[in-house]
């Protein structure tokens, strides 16, 4: 997928070039991490719904890209309607299916998006089919730049480019607005939050569709560098569960370290030992467990 | 101002709360008093709407607030003060007293409002930027009933706040009170130490197993020891 090193250099310079860019790569691929596991982090930190349909709203937003595409629409217009529509449909599901089972406890949600994402990996077979299909690099974003350690894929940076936009976005938002204030403070006392007027249900609902929205977002990014294929949400949200359980659960921080480090700790893996790639994301989960249960930044005792 | 009649409340299958019936007017300080476990937490909370199953009547200025959810009472003037501390442990003293006013139509008047409440607290004023969760417990009990009072509600209920607290911060809660008191604000107070409460109430209410059981003003009620010794000793 990414060009091989230059030729010709002494063993010892082309493996640190090598290491270089496969860092780089690592961090793209950490990327698509931390936009599914903020989204999974926010749901769970302020509903307490683990939210196993996270990989379908993925697979979602590269298919409703995959379309938009088709019918002629400009990939930069995608990136703003493709996070829209997703988004969109998250509220739906949140109104509709989860909000009707709060206060039930943890596993009734968790059920009901387990098999809520097989409905729609089974409706987007339907629609468009079994097989997967290729995306093209959008154009302006196409061949590779000189990054200092080799060259490496544009859109691959631009992928991180847009994760840091969309961080940097969602930091000042929860920062410095009355909103913001609201879902930090909802997250920690929902009651209290109540009690001083604000409509917690809505909040709820917004910030639903706000972590579908950016797992969207997150497909649309991914299509190009992986294609798309109905079951494509699947391992990239257990990867995404790893990285909210390594950051630590409800911790949007904690939630974007683990999923750079997840990346960085696959792709370097993967130029060893490819074929323990996988296996070094929950090697790296059982470490963190055993030396810090919580997670990197996560409460002790969320759940009780 | 605020009309109870026959409340009922219900934490599952268990009825906690039987036809509890109460009047607050305009201006005044009415204390509930009673053992632990009496009901009177619940009542106060079945006014503010966090307890899901309720029966009977609550009229606030004549509205009627039963079947509205929390926030919608927010909007009517009814403020409450939860009994364990209620600040929110990751934020400054300052986003608490802004979390105060989110719903708020003050929130235009933001900087005024935090200005005017730290000359009511100033332990507060010294302590703004700090996290919350530093301070000492009769300190946070003091930013969740400024978090409370920066609205500027018309009824204010509040729940123990003067457990876990040491004395002096105590006495100087309850100057607060009669402060207000004289401000115009209304009051309705759960209080375990009953004498303190009733030094500043115009009038109790003696809850017992869910219900009211005696009625009375609170200079009478201090004044009878038979009563005190029946519903409140430990």
């Amino acid at each position: 997928m990414w060009r091989a090193p230059l030729q010709g250099n002494s063993m010892a310079g082309l493996s640190l070039e090598l290491i270089g860019l496969q860092l780089f790569a690592g961090l793209a691929l950490g990327s698509v991490y931390v936009l599914l596991a903020i989204g999974l982090s926010l749901i769970f930190g302020m509903l307490t719904v683990v939210n196993f349909a996270h990989g379908a709203f993925f697979m979602l937003g590269a298919y409703v890209g995959l379309w938009l595409l088709s019918i002629g629409v400009n990939f930069w217009i995608c990136l703003v309607a493709v996070p829209l529509i997703v988004g969109g449909f998250g509220l739906a599901v949140e109104r509709v299916l989860i909000r009707p089972l709060y206060g039930r406890g943890i596993d009734y949600p968790l059920l009901l998006t387990f098999g809520l994402s097989y409905i729609i990996i089974e409706l987007v077979r339907i629609v468009f089919g079994k097989s997967g299909y290729p995306v093209d690099t959008p154009a302006l974003l196409q061949g590779a730049v000189d990054i200092g350690v080799g060259y490496f894929p544009l859109y691959r940076l631009f992928v991180m480019a847009v994760t840091g936009v969309i961080l940097i976005g969602l930091w000042l938002f929860l920062e410095r607005t009355s909103y913001g204030l609201i879902i930090r403070a909802g997250a920690r006392d929902p009651q209290i939050v109540r009690v001083l007027g604000v409509n917690i249900a809505r909040v709820w609902l917004m910030v639903f569709g706000l972590g579908c929205g950016i797992a969207g977002l997150g497909g649309l990014l991914a299509a190009p560098l992986q294609g798309v294929i109905p079951e494509m949400g699947g391992p990239i949200l257990a990867e995404a569960f790893v990285v909210t359980v390594v950051g630590g659960m409800g911790s949007l921080l904690g939630a974007v370290l683990a999923g750079l480090l997840v990346g960085v700790v696959v792709s370097i893996t993967s130029l060893f030992a490819p074929e323990m790639a996988k296996v070094a994301i929950f090697a790296l989960m059982a470490v963190v467990l055993l030396i810090r249960p919580q997670g990197f930044f996560g409460r002790a005792g969320l759940m009780s | 101002m605020l009309r109870v009649q026959n409340l009922n409340a219900w934490y599952g299958a268990s009825h906690v709360l039987q036809d509890i019936c109460l009047d607050v007017e305009q201006g005044e300080i009415v204390c509930l008093i009673g053992r632990n476990g009496a009901g009177k937490t619940t009542t106060l909370k079945s006014i503010m709407g966090l307890i899901e199953r309720t029966s009977g009547n609550v009229t606030f200025q004549g509205k009627e607030l039963l079947g509205h959810p929390a926030h919608e009472r927010f909007a009517l003037g009814l403020a409450y003060i939860p009994e364990e501390r209620r600040i929110v442990s990751g934020l400054s003293v300052r986003e608490n007293l802004r979390l105060g006013l989110v719903s708020s139509p003050n929130r235009r008047r933001e900087a005024e409002l935090i200005d005017r409440t730290a000359t009511i607290f100033p332990r507060l004023a010294e302590r703004l930027d700090q996290t919350a969760i530093t301070m000492s417990g009769g300190e946070q009990q003091m930013l969740a009933i400024a978090r409370a009072l920066i609205s500027d509600p018309k009824l204010v209920m509040l729940d123990e706040p003067s457990e876990g607290i040491m004395p002096v911060l105590v006495d100087e809660m309850f100057e607060l009170f009669q402060t207000l008191k004289k401000g115009g604000t209304t009051m309705l107070l759960v209080e375990q130490n009953v004498e303190l409460a009733l030094g500043v109430a115009d009038r109790a209410y003696v809850v017992d197993q869910g219900t009211v059981v005696h009625h009375a003003s609170a200079a009478d009620l201090l004044a009878d020891a038979d009563i005190q010794e029946r519903y409140c000793s430990v």
